[in-house]
């Protein structure tokens, strides 16, 4: 059990793995263990819904722009609410400006543009990192209540 | 190089079989007695490999056989849903037990050391091969439901006359929906249906990419002078796609694939009606 201290609020880590992503083929499963996580915490259909459509999201850029990576699924709990933390890293070129990738419609791969923006929205914690040259590592955490 | 320390394991094998098991129950990789029987072979047909070829010929005729009941543990033990690490940990417990033994046998440490060497060598080796054995056996099953899947997922139905239906079930990815979209069009074509209905009751979600897939579908079939109809929109998909952004304006989206016919009779100026 690890425990991470943030300024507001400890969250508690209950249960953790980590998934490789190397193809698309990987991304099905990968849902679909998120899914089970958000089930075991006692999460919604609507929920549940918004947490695995945020995970195909993010991990459709970490293949597509990342070129792969890990991802990793967490149990959290806050003292007041269970939820599950999905965390997405790669290694690859890493976003330039990050202020226009989070628009709407902004897509250097010609699709719709909604992954990031459209995820922040879907979740109740949004966090990106990233580092020209050395990959991107994007969080989120969806309450069970949240 | 001869090693003598190496070829006398087998005059200890049960005290071996015995630490072996002890570390393997503390350690929670085997469930016990379904393997004890297989375990005592491994350990038999190792020690018998050691004695004879000393582990510095691992493609002997021993050796071989002790990589044919190894393979077999591994995918029976992978059935019975032990992870690819309980399954390298079911090996390296058994390098420990037999290093203790090891130390216990051969004071020099220089031949020790050698022993330790070989043995290390020729478990590496197998724990290799079990991962192999590992990835092969689920990449099979892999394969064959990729098959299986692409064969059941893309039937066109001819609901009514100048009607299509097409039930969507499981996810949309790019190559799918190629297929979905060539199979929908010909059917267009060939039945002379002017509309078509995409049902997506059976797409667990529908992020942005699946989204454009759909878009993409109607268009298309625009293209071909028929109209599409989106069915099957559970409310947390709707609720997830409105969140998402995504603007599904200009197409006609349907609850169910009821109501989705039920609009195809109203464009068709069909009405059905109870009979008297
Ligand atoms: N993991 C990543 N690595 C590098 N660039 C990324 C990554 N994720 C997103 N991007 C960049 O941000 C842009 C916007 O991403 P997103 O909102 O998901 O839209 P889309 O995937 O449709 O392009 C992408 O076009 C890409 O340029
Ligand atoms: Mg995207």
């Amino acid at each position: 059990m690890a425990i991470i201290r943030s300024r507001l609020m400890t969250t508690t880590t209950n249960n953790k793995e980590e998934i490789l992503i190397i193809k698309e083929q990987d991304v099905v499963p990968l849902r679909n263990r998120v899914r089970d996580y958000g089930v075991k915490v006692g999460m919604s259909i609507l929920n549940q819904t918004k947490l695995i459509t945020a995970t195909s999201e993010l991990v459709r850029n970490l293949l597509k722009y990342g070129g792969g990576g890990k991802v990793v699924i967490e149990s959290v709990s806050n003292g007041r609410d269970n939820g599950v933390r999905v965390t997405f890293i790669d290694n690859g070129p890493g976003i330039p400006d990050i202020t226009l990738a989070m628009k709407d419609g902004y897509s250097t791969g010609k699709s719709l543009g909604l992954g990031l923006p459209g995820t922040k929205r879907l979740v109740n914690e949004f966090d990106i990192k990233t580092e020209l040259g050395n990959g991107t590592t994007v969080t989120i955490t969806k309450w069970k209540n949240g | 190089m001869q090693n003598n320390v190496l070829s006398s394991l087998k005059e200890h094998e049960n005290k071996l079989l015995t630490i072996w098991s002890q570390l393997l129950l503390e350690n929670g990789s085997t469930d016990g007695i379904t393997e004890e029987e297989e375990s005592k072979e491994f350990t038999s047909l190792l020690l018998d490999a050691l004695r004879i070829s000393n582990g510095n010929n691992q493609e002997s005729e021993e050796f071989e056989k002790v990589h044919d009941l190894l393979i077999g543990i591994s995918s029976s033990r992978a059935k019975r849903g032990f992870s690819p690490r309980e399954n390298a940990q079911y090996l390296i417990s058994f390098k420990e037990a037999a290093s203790q033994i090891l130390s216990e046998l051969e004071r020099d440490p220089v031949k020790l050391y050698d022993a330790n060497l070989i043995l290390g060598s020729v478990i590496d080796n197998m724990t290799i091969m079990t991962f192999e054995a590992y990835m092969k056996g689920r990449e099979d099953v892999i394969s064959r439901q990729i098959d299986e899947i692409s064969e059941i997922s893309t039937p066109v139905i001819r609901v009514w006359d100048g009607v299509v239906a097409l039930p969507i079930i499981g996810t949309l990815d790019s190559s799918r929906t190629q297929v979905v979209m060539e199979n929908l069009l010909q059917q267009i074509v060939d039945t002379g249906s002017s509309i078509a209905i995409l049902d997506i009751s059976g797409v667990p979600a529908v992020d942005s990419l699946v989204a454009q897939h759909l878009i993409k579908t109607v268009s298309a079939t625009r293209l071909m002078g028929a109209e599409c109809i989106i069915s099957g929109i559970r409310p947390e998909i709707a609720q997830t796609v409105v969140h998402l952004g995504i603007d599904l304006t200009g197409i006609i989206t349907k609850a169910s694939l009821a109501s989705a016919l039920q609009t195809a009779f109203d464009m068709l100026q069909l009405t059905v009606v109870k009979r008297k």
